[in-house]
């Protein structure tokens, strides 16, 4: 049996580890862990690409009059700036989480479909390259990352830039969809015996609500996008007014996705910081029912309030009344979690490690965020505010200082778990307080000078409007900013290696993805868990914390059905083999599918670059290729 | 949700042959209707035409998933799913067609 | 259903029915998450194409003649008759659908085989019906073009032809999936085991051809 097999197995272990090195290894994966480190790596990545690109912006912007980049290239900037940020960083970062987490905190050993789960990162992977090379042709999509049409269209935007916008999207969506129908799955269908979803983890309970944004919304910019990509490519008018279009169909379509998607962009970080503070307060979520119910509600209501983006074009009272008073509301749920995070420190035991102080950074930089996000939601201040850096100010506080901050946060919590070594909390603590005050330092201004009426996406500025200052103080922050990330990064590699080792729970968290080993064995679990209640690890460890709350017997049944067992720590360290677990096998084809999408649509530039043959060739070619993978993917068995 | 498990859902009530063909008998007769009724001038140019016709296809569509989709006659969980977007989706058609609609 | 105790577990993770918490197929679940996502895509296209009724400037138009400035006559241009009859073809292509699913559930139950007629008969039937169905379509786009209307004429061909494309396109898909379980069923045979595969192809069909009452209605019948 498994447990006799100590020291002789080392080896075995050893070897299997060098299987599953190498580049090889990486391309065919289809474990939901490695498939999270490469999410994870890939959007820290572009977080660079995307601060650099911030830090010209800010370089640009840093004093009246300065020439360090042409109009033309800023609006590239702008526009790279935001799409990286919102669909290759915190999207991915999010999706990094998703990956590695969800199973491990519902007791699975792999999301419902595997080769779907690395098909949507390598579409991801593909998508982010073929949406950020082209900066270096000066050919960077420049239309903001919104592309508003008719703008962006190909009667204001005849060149290329907005070509690799428009089909980088789609693409990209398609990684996201098809990792949403898989999480849906595997959350609904997945979990392990006991763990009802009352009882699921905060995380995967606000990952499941985002998993439905993304399912819901997503179509809606598809269409939005093909209708773009169809005027651009092949002269339809969808967007041409002198046709009877209308020039706010695409903010309708594009809004309507585009709110949702600031949901989905936050609503995981809200359940990293979910799963932060309780641990380190020692005591269980306050209120974790209304917990649940506002995130489902804020992810409800997200879907009926996306017009306060369009309060200027003329919509209309009726309308404008209807969105601004639905916007309002949204804040009560968003309100109600603020509350009950600060309920559960209250009175709790607490200690500050780097993780916990980013989630009570997110708590606090969120309220500043969303108390300028209601001010927005009445229509008549809006009007000065919408277009003015008092906009910039509110979309960063709650995306920098709530999105990153809460996934920093999860970084560092979850960093052990991963790795089996914890970060430095001196650089953590380093990267955290120049993190906090360089965010602030830079975007705190903002208020006053959109206040004072500086206008979004302007390359430059003339002296003696009262923006001077808050512009150079906007820039200082920023390099505070690109420091801070220097450390994390030094931070994150060196403990990688040198970091003190951690056990299966350095924190002494409630949840099941602490009961196994750091980092886990490639099957997750030896054995399933039969989960009695919703803190299983402080059943077993600190029993009187949950004493308060609902716990069931084991069902008899049930377990002998999944052949569960207690919550326990496990130890286990056999592979899959030995202990005769099926693993699903590494294959290429999720990979060669992506690559196939990518050709296809690549054959698009193709046509606009006038060579109509070989654009024919690219698509069909691409197309062939893609189906021909999917058959290969489809009717070769899992495990 | 832990203890409503189907153990097999085609343990649950099927439709028989009979309603299969039924439905297709109902779905056959409401488009003829629906076809007859656009060649009937008067009443294309009453205010009925359109929430009749709008109903018709209501009830073509609801018939369709019900039975053939087996909705009415499986778990839950998938009338949740399908539901809940439906829903999600013409509210937002609807929205539009008052937003965008001049 | 063993009485093995937990450390033996292990060696019974063999078979191949996974525990789930919903005792449903994890397909199944997937495909209706799928058909509620496509709900919002053809809202979108279909709210698109409500949106832009009435809005072209210039014809031919759905419903009515049109004279252009150059005094060139347009007929209304959507032919009900012809769609009426590929309507009814994609219809009754939902019947065999459901034929083919109860063929594959029962097949090699006693009395069940003949009555039913097989699994092959009725998978080649609603990839036939839905082939037909395109047959109708690619009929109805090329005559449009014929006379006068491509995707690029104005804002009516636009939003038509992308809209009943995207529904023909998910079509085609729908016919090469057919064809494959069939290509399967051939060869090696389709039975109750794989009755998900089936069933799954089958949710797919239907949810496509009640996406086409919907946009026959919208479209076509109301003026």
């Amino acid at each position: 049996m498994a447990s006799s097999a100590a020291s002789p197995t080392h080896a075995h272990a050893a070897s299997h580890a060098s299987e599953q090195s190498g580049l090889w290894s990486w391309l065919t994966t289809v474990d939901h862990k490695r498939i999270g480190i490469l999410y994870l790596y890939t959007a820290l990545f572009y977080l660079l690409v995307g601060g650099l690109e911030a830090t010209l912006i800010r370089t640009q912007l840093a004093k009246p009059n300065l020439s360090i980049v042409s109009a033309e290239f800023y609006n590239q900037l702008f526009t790279m700036h935001g799409t990286t940020m919102v669909f290759l960083v915190i999207m991915p970062l999010s999706a990094a989480f998703f990956n590695y987490l969800i199973p491990l905190q519902i007791g699975a050993r792999d999301v419902a479909f595997p080769r779907l789960n690395a098909f949507s990162y390598w579409v991801y992977a593909l998508g982010g390259l073929f949406i950020t090379l082209p900066i270096f042709w000066g050919l960077a999509p420049n239309g903001g990352w919104f592309g508003y049409a008719p703008l962006s269209g190909p009667t204001y935007s005849g060149g290329y830039n907005m070509d690799f916008w428009v089909i980088g999207l789609q693409v990209l969506g398609i990684s996201s969809l098809a990792a949403a129908f898989n999480f849906i799955t595997t959350i609904i269908n997945m979990r392990a015996p006991g763990m009802t979803l009352m009882r699921m983890p905060m995380f995967t309970w606000m990952s499941f609500v985002v998993q439905f944004l993304v399912i819901l919304a997503f179509p809606v910019i598809t269409a939005a996008l093909f209708f773009l990509q169809f005027d651009r490519f092949f002269g339809t008018h969808f967007y041409e007014v002198a046709a009877g279009g209308d020039p706010l169909l695409w903010q309708h379509l594009f809004w309507v996705f585009g709110h949702p998607e600031v949901y989905i962009l936050i609503l995981p970080a809200f359940g990293l910081v979910s799963e932060v503070l309780p641990t380190h307060s020692r005591k269980p979520l306050f209120g974790y029912n209304v917990m649940v119910y506002s995130g489902a509600m804020i992810g409800f209501l997200g879907f009926g309030v996306w017009a306060h983006h369009m309060f200027s074009v003329g919509m209309g009272p009726v309308a404008d009344s209807i969105f601004s008073l639905a916007t309002m509301l949204i804040g009560i749920p968003t309100g109600v979690k603020i509350f009950n995070w600060i309920a559960t420190m209250y009175g709790g035991s607490l200690r500050f490690p780097t993780s916990m102080k980013f989630a009570i950074g997110l708590i606090a930089m969120f309220t500043i965020g969303g108390i300028s996000g209601v001010m927005h939601s009445s229509p008549p201040s809006d009007l000065q505010q919408t277009d003015t850096y008092f906009i910039v100010a509110h979309f960063h506080y709650v995306l920098y200082g709530g999105a990153m901050m809460g996934i920093f946060a999860g970084i560092y919590h979850y960093f052990p778990k991963m790795t089996g070594r914890l970060m430095s909390e001196t650089l953590g603590s380093w990267q955290f307080w120049l993190n906090f005050i360089g965010l602030n330092l830079t975007f705190f201004p903002m208020h006053f000078s959109g206040m004072l009426g500086m206008p979004r996406r302007i390359y430059t500025y003339d002296a003696g409007q009262g923006w001077d200052l808050f512009n150079m103080m906007s820039t200082v922050g920023t390099y505070m900013l690109l420091v801070a990330g220097l450390i994390f990064a030094y931070n994150f590699f060196r403990s990688k290696k040198h970091g003190e080792v951690a056990g299966s729970d350095p924190w002494g968290a409630p949840t099941l993805e602490w009961s196994i080993p750091s980092p886990p064995p490639e099957y997750n679990f030896a054995q399933i868990p039969e989960v009695t209640s919703r803190y299983p690890m402080w059943d077993l460890k600190a029993p009187d914390r949950t004493a308060g709350i609902e716990h069931s017997h084991p069902d008899a049944e049930v377990i002998a059905e999944a052949h569960a067992v207690p919550v326990h720590e496990e130890t286990e360290r056999g592979t899959a083999k030995e202990l005769g677990i099926p693993i699903p096998f590494s294959t290429i084809k999720p990979f060669l599918v992506a690559l196939g999408i990518i050709i296809l649509f690549s054959g698009l530039i193709v046509l606009h670059l006038g060579n109509f043959p070989l654009a024919m060739a690219t698509m069909l070619g691409g197309g062939a290729f893609m189906v021909g993978s999917l058959y290969a993917w489809l009717t070769s068995p899992l495990e | 949700m832990s203890n409503d498990r189907a153990h097999a859902d085609h343990v649950h009530e099927h439709p028989t042959w009979k309603q299969y063909k039924w439905v297709a008998l109902w779905l056959f007769v409401i488009t003829v209707v629906e076809v007859w009724a656009y060649y009937v001038p008067a009443f294309v140019a009453s205010r009925a035409f359109v929430p009749a016709l709008l109903l018709m296809s209501a009830v073509k569509f609801t018939v369709v998933v019900m039975f053939y989709m087996h909705l009415k006659y499986d778990h839950a969980i998938f009338r949740k799913l399908f539901t809940g977007p439906l829903l999600i989706a013409g509210a937002t058609l609807v929205a539009f067609l008052f937003l965008l609609k001049r | 259903m063993t009485t093995a105790t937990a450390a033996a577990g292990a060696h019974e993770a063999h078979e191949h029915t996974h525990y789930t918490s919903t005792g449903l197929d994890n397909k199944k679940i997937a495909i209706w998450a799928f058909i509620g996502s496509e709900c919002m895509l053809f809202g979108s296209l279909i709210s698109t194409y409500l949106v832009y009724k009435g809005r072209s400037v210039a014809g031919p138009f759905p419903h009515e003649a049109w004279t252009s400035p150059t005094g060139q006559v347009f007929k209304p241009i959507l032919d009900i008759p012809v769609t009426s009859a590929s309507t009814f073809v994609l219809l009754m292509s939902s019947l065999f659908m459901v034929l083919a699913l109860a063929a594959v559930e029962n097949k090699g139950k006693p009395g069940y085989e003949g009555t039913l007629g097989s699994s092959r008969f009725w998978l080649f039937a609603t990839a036939l019906a839905g082939a037909t169905f395109l047959g109708f379509q690619a009929y109805e786009f090329t005559s449009f073009v014929h006379e006068g209307l491509t995707i690029r004429t104005n804002l009516f061909g636009s939003s038509f032809f992308t809209l009943t494309g995207f529904h023909g396109t998910h079509v085609a898909v729908g016919v090469l999936w057919l064809m494959t379980l069939l290509f399967i069923d051939m060869k090696r045979g389709l039975g109750p085991k794989d009755a998900i595969l089936v069933d799954i192809c089958a949710l797919y069909w239907h949810f496509v051809d009640v996406v086409w009452i919907v946009i026959f209605t919208l479209v076509y019948l109301i003026q």
